[in-house]
């Protein structure tokens, strides 16, 4: 296996509550990985495990195969969902501080910020202090100094939020081009459509267990129903529907299409394939629209953790 | 990885360059000053104040006690009778009016004795005239019973009883004197140390949780770590404040006294001359020999001993309630959430300083004093103020080590909360919270 980051069943006790039982996951190198799950599910507790800010009760987290020590807060960075700055800090000072307590040396430290400042055109606010700053501004410094010692393993916890869309983007870009680089990303979200754009892998806590994790696109294909939104244009519709209600199993549909006579969503079952389906229906009517139902990441969250 | 230097740097800094920082620290000596330059200056105006009080005198045994000085006249009035007496001093606006009443009886002149004035004289002056007549109803007394006025003067003596241990070590009222005021001020230097810079680690503490900057340091550092770095930091902060008000201050003051010619050791005031004048019989041989005692004394205190339990007892007690401090600024949200936890802190610290000054000063090897200076919390304080007075080294030793001992506890207790308490958000802590988290 080729994972950067192994939790091996962590478990995490606070007095009687129970926050993490025997969670197990693994983050494949150069992945973007989706930490999700609902309020209270124990995402910030196993992210916390990881970044050794507090030790799990059992099992072990291991990076690049060695069990998890404090020389190895280098090679992490973490961009928490609580954060700030020092307010009363310089931004340059601040960013000089943090990346040293990182272990970057001041002159090393002082190249990377150069280099970044001028990516994001900041450079002239080294010397603000950060309560000048604005929000999304502030967010930006934290950005950089959370990538800046290049770290294996990058953590963000609800990195958009604070941003406006353009800035957002800009950052989804940095991200992307990070993990292009070489670094593996988890991503702690409650925006589904980002996972959606950006996770290859996720895993999905819910009250303190693991209930599922993979590959984005097998458990899309575990969750898919076999269902077809179908839109046809005949000018016979009432026979070709009753017709197809006759063999297939029918479902109301809600996709949006332009003037189809006819929107359906059309369960087949194993044995039939879409081809089957699709022969059936050109040879009843004038296909205008015929797409697989593939479930999205918000679908599978709700379903799965009202199933749990 | 060692972070602790790179997080002292930045506390020291950080705390150095505020601008209420620089401000407090050359603002307050100035202030300080000028209050002292202030109290001299009225002083010195009131010293400038002449008084005029009237004497009459009826019975003519005590006129010639009232001789004038420089700043108060006594105004000899005859032939009056009190009514016209006090009409004419009223007029005059003079301080007041001293009368003694006509008595056949020697015995009730005290008795008979009154003083007259618009407001109420002030109780030095009274006291002062008190003791005047007091004085010569004696001699006029005994002179009665046929003691000669020089018989009365040679009787005069005045003891000042020589303390010696057994060990031969000579002190003496004045030793006793120097070693209060050596130990009150150390003990009175470290509770103001706490105090001031306590508070400013536990507000530290709190900023970088409101700030929501914790959980990002917290992630490439030991919170152990950053506490320390905190304490130590604002400490040297603290250190650098200190010495700068005390060059200050001295510099100022010399400066101050110097443009207004106030020499503040010899600030007279009316109240003084009157006491001096009733002690009439010391001389300035007497304040030379003074002098000389003090600096005996000074010479006599375990100077060594002093400063190196200075510096044991001065870290220690500080460091052992600055983690509380920190320990309180990790468990809350906000300062005003402080108050519960403050007092437990601040009990055991005003007590010190109580058993310090009352029970010390009575007797530092009393049972009291003694097992104050071995409680942890009280011991940097009070046993501060016992050393002067010469405290056996095993006691010193015991308690220090006690100390240390309850420093790493406070430590490792206040660490615990601190770990557990920086990423704790929004929940109100209490003491109950407090214990579970040291389960964590």
């Amino acid at each position: 296996m080729n994972n950067l980051l192994v939790a091996d069943s962590v478990s995490k006790n606070f007095g009687k509550f129970k926050a993490l039982n025997q969670v197990s996951i693994g983050v494949p190198k150069g992945s973007i990985f989706g930490l999700l799950g609902p309020n209270g599910a124990g995402k910030t507790t196993l992210i916390r495990i990881i970044n050794q800010i507090t030790m799990p009760d059992e099992g072990h987290v291991y990076l690049d195969g060695q069990s998890l020590k404090p020389e190895h807060i280098k090679d992490i960075g973490y961009l928490p969902e609580e954060r700030g700055l020092y307010k009363s800090m310089k931004v340059g000072e601040q960013a000089l501080y943090l990346a040293q307590l990182k272990g970057m040396s001041k002159s090393e430290a002082k190249n990377r910020l150069k280099y970044w400042f001028d990516k994001l055109e900041i450079g002239d606010w080294w010397n603000k202090k950060i309560q000048e700053l604005s929000k999304g501004q502030a967010q930006k410094i934290q950005f950089i100094v959370t990538v800046l010692h290049r770290p294996k393993l990058l953590i963000f916890d609800e990195p958009f939020s604070g941003f406006d869309p353009i800035n957002a983007n800009l950052i989804k870009d940095e991200i992307l081009k990070l993990r292009d680089e070489g670094a593996t990303v988890i991503f702690s979200t409650h925006r589904m459509e980002s996972v959606e754009e950006l996770c290859d892998h996720i895993a999905l806590l819910h009250k303190s267990n693991k209930i599922l994790d993979g590959k984005l696109n097998d458990i899309k294909r575990n969750f898919k129903t076999n269902t077809f939104e179908v839109g046809l244009q005949s000018s016979n519709s009432e026979s070709v529907l009753s017709e197809i209600k006759n063999s297939f199993e029918v479902l109301p549909a809600t996709f949006k299409n332009l003037n189809d006579d006819i929107k359906l969503n059309i369960k087949i079952n194993e044995s039939t394939s879409p081809n089957d389906l699709l022969s059936f229906l050109t040879s009843k009517a004038e296909v205008h629209h015929f797409v697989e139902v593939i479930p999205t990441a918000n679908d599978i969250f709700i379903q799965t953790v009202q199933n749990n | 990885m060692n972070h602790l230097p790179l997080i002292i740097k930045r506390e020291y800094l950080t705390k150095v360059k505020n601008k209420s920082f620089i401000i407090m620290t050359f603002l307050s000596p100035l202030i300080m000053i000028a209050l002292i330059a202030l109290v001299s200056y009225l002083s010195q105006i009131n010293n400038d104040k002449k008084r005029t009080i009237s004497v009459l005198d009826e019975t003519g045994y005590l006129i010639d006690i009232f001789e004038s000085t420089e700043n108060t006249t006594y105004l000899k009035l005859t032939g009056l009778n009190l009514d016209d007496a006090k009409e004419i001093v009223k007029e005059k606006e003079d301080y007041g009016l001293l009368h003694i009443g006509n008595v056949t009886s020697l015995d009730d002149v005290g008795k008979n004795i009154k003083f007259y004035s618009e407001e109420s004289p002030s109780l030095t002056i009274i006291s002062g005239l008190e003791r005047k007549v007091e004085k010569r109803l004696q001699e006029i007394k005994l002179q009665k019973d046929g003691v000669s006025l020089e018989q009365i003067d040679a009787s005069k003596t005045s003891i000042d009883i020589a303390q010696e241990s057994f060990d031969g070590e000579k002190s003496s009222k004045i030793d006793n004197i120097i070693k209060l005021a050596f130990g009150g001020i150390a003990g009175y230097l470290l509770f103001m140390f706490i105090i001031i810079y306590g508070n400013m680690i536990m507000r530290s503490v709190i900023e970088e949780k409101t700030s929501r900057i914790i959980e990002v340091i917290i992630s490439s550092v030991k919170p152990i770590q950053l506490m320390m770095g905190k304490i130590i930091g604002t400490s040297l902060a603290g250190v650098t404040q200190f010495a700068i008000w005390v060059i200050l201050g001295g510099v100022m003051l010399t400066i101050v006294s110097a443009i207004f010619g106030i020499d503040m050791a010899q600030v007279n005031t009316p109240q003084q001359e009157i006491v001096n004048q009733a002690m009439s019989a010391q001389g300035s041989d007497e304040v030379q020999a003074m002098a000389e005692n003090i600096l005996t004394a000074i010479n006599n205190l375990p100077i060594g001993n002093l400063v190196v339990a200075f510096i044991f007892f001065f870290i220690g007690g500080y460091l052992l309630y600055s983690s509380l401090y920190a320990a309180i600024g990790a468990a809350v949200d906000n300062e005003t959430d402080t108050q519960q936890f403050m007092l437990p802190i601040l009990m055991p610290l005003i007590l010190a300083v109580y058993v310090g000054v009352f029970t010390v000063i009575e007797d530092p090897h009393g049972t009291v004093s003694t097992v104050f200076s071995f409680i942890p919390l009280t011991s940097p304080v009070v046993m501060l103020m016992r050393i002067p007075f010469g405290v056996p080294l095993w006691q010193q030793g015991l308690s220090l080590l006690l100390l240390i001992g309850t420093f790493i506890f406070a430590v490792w207790f206040a660490a615990k909360i601190y770990r557990v308490g920086i990423l704790m958000y929004g929940k109100k802590a209490t003491y109950k919270e407090l214990f579970k988290w040291l389960k964590y």
